[in-house]
Formats: structure tokens, C-alpha cells, sequence
């Protein structure tokens, strides 16, 4: 069913929101699609009349659709059917523009008796579900007519919640339409589906319109009615419910919700009776990526008995809590009511805290708070998963806690508990490390950029093909001749090299720090050479040159350093804005070559035309690589220490801050 | 009632401090920062073998014209220290304890919270509302 989302007729795509593909889904499963996926033409069009629009308009869907031109209701022109009904029904032209957009769902009314109960239980019903969704305002149920109209995205929700257990649409979060909670609705929908059509429940309808009409579902409802998928028979228990006395009341949780929680406790505490530890449910709550201010103050709420643990009840109407705070609801100053782990609804049974789908049907329509915040739990727990799963399914979900907690939710409600304990413990390490690290190592963060900053720099060092750039344009070969002559301890491959002889001395493989060793031996084999004499005499010069290049290397980046040139102009040739301003310094510092042409071909004529003093420039130029290669050595292994003195820094501050908590308790 | 309410850190950095904001606030941050001298002393004074049996009220801290300052500290060597009004009729050293016994529980439900890390300000609103309750209601 959901190919749904594509529904298209000729080709059209038009995208559904999860909870409009659970609808349809459902309502497509209710017109007894054949075996080719067509649908059967009567149920079709009593799903139509009973949308209640008039004949010319659902003519116009049909034909708009395309199934007048196939002749038959396929699932792409039934999907489009649909949300042109849902359109028209929204005062929209039938257009296949107007399903471009969200649209409410569309209400089909009188499809069967139980639609009908739905829908004047919907109100109540979706009232009475968690307000923590929507019903801020309490509206008061809408009529079904209402419904594909907008409504408060709360009430809608709640709606839907009350609707779908099995539909599992419900509880769509208002927030996000797309993301959401579709999951655990479209999980359960799927399941459900199958089911109504069983049983002939269209309630998915009156539900999926109130979600559509509230795109931006809370995901609290979306939970609760998670765990509702495998109860088909919820949906006769959400018609009881509707009868409940439930009012617009976000802070009540409801049976699905209950549920949830109670898997979600049994997640972190195998026993329902036993306590979660706090740092245990900090962990847990943290993944609910909430402001630690405001999961504090929940926490303040809901553990009444000061003892840092919650109970099971605490540990639901925390989670009820945290849930409604990330539907926009804001938290009270003091704990309501029907969240006081003593509430005790009227004639509610607590139902098994299992995922079952028989312990629904036998509760009864309202939940004790008490009993269902134990089935909350469980609840919870499903959900959790549960959404987790949807999540999966629907990349759109939302940052509800259940997503964080379980993100990858398996569509199998039964599957779900058990692996939503599984992927919930890898979230929460997850989370909780994250949270951890940003509360109690804001000086790692600092430290890791700086380290970032480090390496970043000791990276510019090595450009390796720099000098080939630079050098393949005064290839000259009297150069690399130069080269070669004074490179001699180091690389003589180097020298070797083509006619890039620029950067000979420097081998473009490897990096500039091994060249440091190299730079010092070669400026020592480059003494033994031969020129021994011509370089002891122009030691002076060499040392003069050196501090030039250091200087004007200090000035540059490090990657000046990489690339170590024999000649200076070499060295200028690797920046080029900085050649000008090198060759300078190098003829200056230079008695022979004047280089005033281009720089690479000043280069290369200052090489050529100072032969006379080669081996003095040759010298020169080693020395300078020397130093260079010397200086990106050097300057790798400050920022290796560095790092190093800042993981050390870290780790003193840690234990630091260990010290200082075991401290307090410590007597004077 | 108190006129300016301060709970200081071990480590004698405030992590709660409110003053009625009638007055210069800043009168009352320094006075609380110069009676953690007098705190040290009494706490110097009392031996490190009666250091067990140290009473966490420390009683008046020293009077000024304007306001008398009293202080508490707990055995995790945080203060609490209350600043109240001397033209207020004085306070019985009964009503004292019992405020400094609310705050001591008031914090301790803090700490309770596992999303409070020790050091941290003090951001409950549980116990902002503990604090109001004992301030001078002068607003």
C-alpha cells in the first residue's frame, strides 16, 4: 500500500504524507482490491458517496484520476482518488494541482456502522487521547465534516489517535506531517489495514482525515497507537474509549501511550516494580535531545518522591512529559493531575503491559493512570521502538524521542519491543556520550578544533606537486644539473629527477619531513662535496641566505616549507605571489644572479647565466631547502606534541573534575 | 524574611544567588562574598575531631546596621547563607533553621536530579519557588 505515495495517474506522482498513505491503504483494503489490484467498482463507490461530496464532483475525480479512462480503480488512480476527495472536501478544485500539497483526509462517512461511531467518537476519543498533542485548546470535537477541513492539528491528532489504534494513524504528530510519526502509523496501519478490511472498520478513515488535516501530528500520538497496530480489536476498545469521559487533556496518557511506556521501561528495567536509577534515566531522557534545563525540570515534575530513581508511574509521566514537550506543549510548573502517579481513571482496567494485541481488547475504556502508566511502560517501550521502526520506514520521521531512542523500528509490533531494546541500548550510549561529552568536556571540543586547526596546518607543509608545477617551466636542465651537484647526500634522486629540476631537491613522493633529515645531511654532504671550498667561503652567504629564506619562509605559510628549493627563486616559483618578492631577496642575498625576468625564466636565467658561482648558489639553495625542510620537520613535530599536550590537558582536566565529585564527601 | 538568599559551591563560587531587587544587588553579592570569611572561621574554630559532630547551622554570621547575615553549611562544605533585614522583626533563631532546613532540602532534591551536574547554577524551578517563598515579598 504504499506504493500509494506515488500514486499517479499517467504517470503523475503525487506524494502522500504516512498518514494519508495509511488511510488509503486502509481504504483501499476496504474496497476489495482483486487480485490485479482493481477495485471493486461497488465498494468504490460507496467509499465515494459516503465521502459525501456531490456526484458531479466525485465524477470529477474519477476522471481526473484516470480511472474513468482505464475503466477501473487501480491503486495509483484510487490514491489520487482519494486526495482529490480529500481536496475537494478541503474546498479545493479537483485539480491534480490541488493534491500537490497537504490536504486533510479525506472523510468518508456512513461506510460502515463502526465509521460512524468513530466519528462521533472521534472527537471524544481523540480528545480524550494525550492532548499532549494538540488539544492545547481543547477544541471541542469536531464534526466529522470538519475533519478533512483544518482543525487544530490537536485535536485532529487526538483524533486519529483515538481512531487507529489499529490504524495507528491517530497519533501522527502535528509537527511533521511527513516525518513522523507515519511510522509507527504506517506500521501499524499496514497491520491494521489488512485487518479492517477484515473486519470492515473504515475507521482508518475518519482517522487518517483528521491526521491529514493536522499534518504536523504529534508524535506523541503517533507512539501511543504504535503499539496499537497489533490490537485490532483497539479499535472496538477506541470506540468504548470514545464513550470515556476523556477531555481535552494533553497531559493524560492514554492506553497506547501507556503502553509504550511500559516497554520502554522494561527496557532500561526488566522489573516494572523496581526503580530506574537516575543516571540510567538521564541517559535515557537525554536521547530526547531536549534542552538539559527543561529535562531537568521534568524530572523535578515527575520524580515526587525526591529519591532519584523513578518508579515505573514517574518513569511514565516523565516520558508522558518529554513526549508532550516535543509536541510544543509547555511544561506546567506543577505536575497535572492526571499524570500523578496515583490517578486512577474510572473504570479502567490495566491491561497486561505487553504488546499483544489481546491485553487491549480487554481493557477496558479508560486506562489507569496508575495501571497504564505501567502499561505505559510497556507502551513506551513499543513505541519507542515503534517509532523507531516507522522511522525507518519514513525517513521523515521526527526527532521524537522513540526515533532517537529506536531508529531502526521493524514493522513487526512484536518485533518491535525486542528490537527496540536492542537498537534502543546503541542509541542511548549514543546519546548519552553525546550528551555527556557536550555537558561535561566542553574543553575536548575546543582542544579538537584546535587539533583540527594543527593538523590543518601541518598539512600545508607537504605539497609535494607544488614544485613540479613550478618547476616544470624552468626545466632547465643546467638547474637540475645544479641540483643534482648539490644534492648530493639527500636525494640524489631527487636530482635525478626530470626536468623539474626545481623541486628535485625536494621529491614530490614524499613528504617534507623526512626531507628535515635529509636537509641536514645534505647540507653536511653538500660541505663534503667537492665545493667544499666554494661553500665554506660562501658560508657566510649560506647563513645569510638561509635566515633570508627562514625569515621569508616564516612569513609564509608552512606549505612554504614543503616544498623545500634548491634555489630560492625555486622556492619563490612554489607561491607565486611571493616569487616577486623572493627573487628579490634571493638576488639581494645573492651576489651573482639578478633575476629580473619572469620569475621562473629570471630563474632559470640567473641559474644559467650563474654558472661562474654555481656551486655557491647550489649551496645556497641546499642550505635554504636544508632549512626549509628543517623548519616543516620541526613544525610537524610542535604540532604532534602539541596535540599530544592538548589530549594530556584533557585527560588532567577529566580526572580533575572526577577528583572534585568524589571529593564533597569528604569530611572538612 | 530574607532579603537576599545565596547558596555558594565548595570551592566558594555562588551557585545561587538572588536578592530582592528592590535594593543594589551588588550590596548584596558583596556581602555575601565577605561572610564566607566568617564562615571559614567558625568552621576553623570548631576542631577536626568535632568536625562529624560540626552543627550545620552556624548561626548569625555578624550584624550590620542595615541587615543581619546567617549562615549554614552542609557537610559537602556547601553555604548557604541568608541575609535578612534587621528593621524586619527579628527573626526567632527557630524560623532561621527551619528556612535554612528548606533550602538544605530544597538543594538536596536538586542534587537528586540527574540532569544537574555538581557546580553548575542552580536552574530548578522547584527551587526557585523554595527560595521566593522565603524572600521578602516586597513585589
Amino acid at each position: 500500500m504504499d506504493q500509494g505515495s506515488a500514486a499517479g495517474t499517467g504517470g503523475t506522482f503525487i506524494s502522500l504524507s504516512d498518514t494519508e498513505q495509511r488511510c488509503y491503504s486502509g481504504l483501499y483494503a476496504l474496497c476489495q482490491p482483486d487480485s490485479s489490484g482493481k477495485l471493486a467498482a461497488g465498494k468504490v463507490a460507496e467509499l465515494f458517496r459516503a465521502s459525501q461530496l456531490p456526484a458531479e464532483t466525485l465524477h470529477q475525480v474519477t476522471e481526473v484520476c484516470g480511472a474513468k479512462r482505464l475503466g477501473y480503480f487501480g491503486c495509483g488512480q484510487f490514491y489520487v482518488a482519494l486526495k482529490l476527495m480529500a481536496a475537494a472536501q478541503a474546498g479545493l478544485p479537483v485539480r491534480l494541482e490541488s493534491v500537490a500539497g497537504e490536504l486533510p483526509l479525506p472523510l468518508f462517512i456512513g461506510i460502515t456502522n463502526e465509521l460512524e461511531m468513530r466519528y462521533p467518537n472521534h472527537p471524544s476519543t481523540n480528545e480524550s487521547q494525550p492532548h499532549i498533542l494538540g488539544s492545547l485548546t481543547g477544541s471541542a470535537p469536531r464534526p466529522p465534516a470538519d475533519r478533512p477541513v483544518l482543525r487544530h492539528p490537536d485535536t485532529s491528532t487526538d483524533k486519529q489517535e483515538a481512531w487507529s489504534p489499529p490504524r495507528s494513524p491517530g497519533i501522527s504528530p502535528p509537527r511533521s506531517p511527513s516525518a513522523y510519526r507515519s511510522y509507527p502509523y504506517g506500521a501499524q496501519r499496514n497491520g491494521t489495514d489488512t485487518l479492517l478490511a477484515y473486519d470492515g472498520k473504515v475507521a482508518g478513515c475518519p482517522s487518517v482525515p483528521q491526521e491529514n488535516s493536522s499534518p504536523s501530528h504529534y508524535s506523541l500520538k503517533l507512539q501511543p497507537e504504535q503499539p496499537v497496530i497489533t490490537r485490532v480489536a483497539s479499535v472496538e476498545r477506541l470506540v468504548e474509549r470514545a464513550e470515556m469521559d476523556y477531555s481535552d487533556d494533553p497531559w493524560r496518557i492514554t492506553e497506547e501511550q501507556h503502553e509504550y511506556y511500559t516497554n520502554q521501561f522494561r527496557s532500561l528495567q526488566p522489573d516494572l516494580s523496581a526503580l530506574i536509577m537516575g543516571t540510567v534515566a538521564k541517559n535515557f531522557f537525554t536521547k530526547s535531545k531536549l534542552p538539559i534545563p527543561e529535562l531537568s525540570h521534568i524530572w523535578e515534575l515527575s520524580d515526587v518522591d525526591k529519591d532519584g530513581a523513578l518508579t515505573f508511574p514517574e518513569f511514565c509521566t516523565a516520558f508522558h512529559l518529554i513526549v508532550a514537550r516535543k509536541n510544543g506543549y509547555t511544561l506546567p510548573e506543577t505536575l497535572p493531575a492526571t499524570l500523578r502517579p496515583g490517578f486512577v481513571e474510572p473504570g479502567v482496567v490495566p491491561a497486561p503491559p505487553s504488546e499483544a494485541t489481546e491485553p487491549l481488547i480487554v481493557f477496558d475504556d479508560n486506562m489507569m493512570p496508575g495501571a497504564n502508566q505501567l502499561e505505559m511502560g510497556s507502551v513506551d517501550l513499543q513505541m519507542t521502538s515503534r517509532p523507531g521502526v516507522t522511522s525507518k520506514q519514513d525517513t521523515r520521521d521526527e526527532s521524537r524521542k522513540p526515533e532517537e531512542f529506536s531508529p531502526k523500528r521493524i514493522p513487526d509490533p512484536h518485533e518491535k519491543p525486542i528490537q527496540h531494546v536492542s537498537t534502543l541500548k546503541p542509541d542511548s550510549p549514543q546519546e548519552l556520550d553525546a550528551n555527556m561529552k557536550s555537558r561535561t568536556r566542553p574543553r575536548s571540543y575546543s582542544s579538537t578544533s584546535i587539533d583540527d586547526a594543527m593538523k590543518k596546518v601541518e598539512e600545508p607543509p607537504t605539497p609535494p606537486p607544488r614544485p613540479q608545477k613550478t618547476h616544470s617551466r624552468a626545466s632547465s636542465l643546467d638547474l637540475n644539473k645544479l641540483f643534482q651537484q648539490s644534492a648530493q647526500g639527500s636525494r640524489p634522486s631527487q636530482h635525478s629527477l626530470s626536468a623539474k629540476s626545481g623541486w628535485l631537491p625536494r621529491p614530490p613522493a614524499l613528504p617534507p619531513r623526512p626531507p628535515a633529515t635529509q636537509i641536514f645531511s645534505f647540507l653536511p654532504g653538500s660541505e663534503k662535496s667537492s665545493q667544499k671550498a666554494v661553500q665554506q667561503a660562501n658560508f657566510a652567504d649560506f647563513s645569510k641566505f638561509r635566515e633570508e629564506e627562514s625569515s621569508v619562509r616564516g612569513g609564509l605559510s608552512t606549505e612554504d616549507l614543503a616544498p623545500p628549493k634548491l634555489d630560492s627563486t625555486l622556492r619563490h616559483q612554489g607561491h607565486a605571489p611571493q616569487k616577486p618578492v623572493r627573487r628579490k631577496l634571493h638576488p639581494e642575498s645573492q651576489s651573482a644572479t639578478p633575476p629580473s625576468a619572469a620569475p621562473y625564466s629570471a630563474a632559470t636565467l640567473t641559474k644559467s647565466t650563474q654558472r661562474p658561482p654555481p656551486k655557491q648558489k647550489r649551496e645556497i639553495q641546499m642550505a635554504i631547502r636544508k632549512n626549509r625542510e628543517t623548519n616543516a620537520v620541526l613544525t610537524r613535530l610542535n604540532s604532534e606534541l602539541q596535540q599530544q599536550l592538548k589530549v594530556v590537558h584533557r585527560e588532567r582536566v577529566t580526572l580533575e573534575s572526577q577528583l572534585e565529585l568524589l571529593r564533597p564527601v569528604a569530611s572538612t | 524574611m530574607a532579603v537576599c538568599i545565596a547558596v555558594i559551591a565548595k570551592e566558594n563560587y555562588p551557585l545561587y544567588i538572588r536578592s530582592v531587587p528592590t535594593q543594589g544587588e551588588l550590596k548584596f553579592h558583596y556581602t555575601v562574598h565577605t561572610s564566607l570569611d566568617v564562615v571559614e572561621e567558625k568552621i576553623s574554630g570548631v576542631g577536626k575531631a568535632l568536625a562529624d559532630q560540626r552543627e550545620l547551622y552556624l548561626g548569625l554570621l555578624y550584624p550590620t546596621e542595615d541587615y543581619k547575615v546567617y549562615g549554614y553549611m552542609t557537610n559537602s562544605k556547601v553555604k548557604f547563607v541568608i541575609v535578612v533585614d534587621s528593621s524586619n522583626t527579628s527573626l526567632r533563631d527557630n524560623e532561621i533553621r527551619s528556612m535554612f532546613r528548606k533550602l538544605h532540602n530544597s538543594f538536596t532534591d536538586v542534587m537528586c536530579n540527574p540532569f544537574y551536574n555538581p557546580g553548575d547554577p542552580i536552574q530548578s524551578k522547584a527551587f526557585d519557588s523554595i527560595v521566593s517563598t522565603m524572600m521578602v515579598q516586597a513585589f
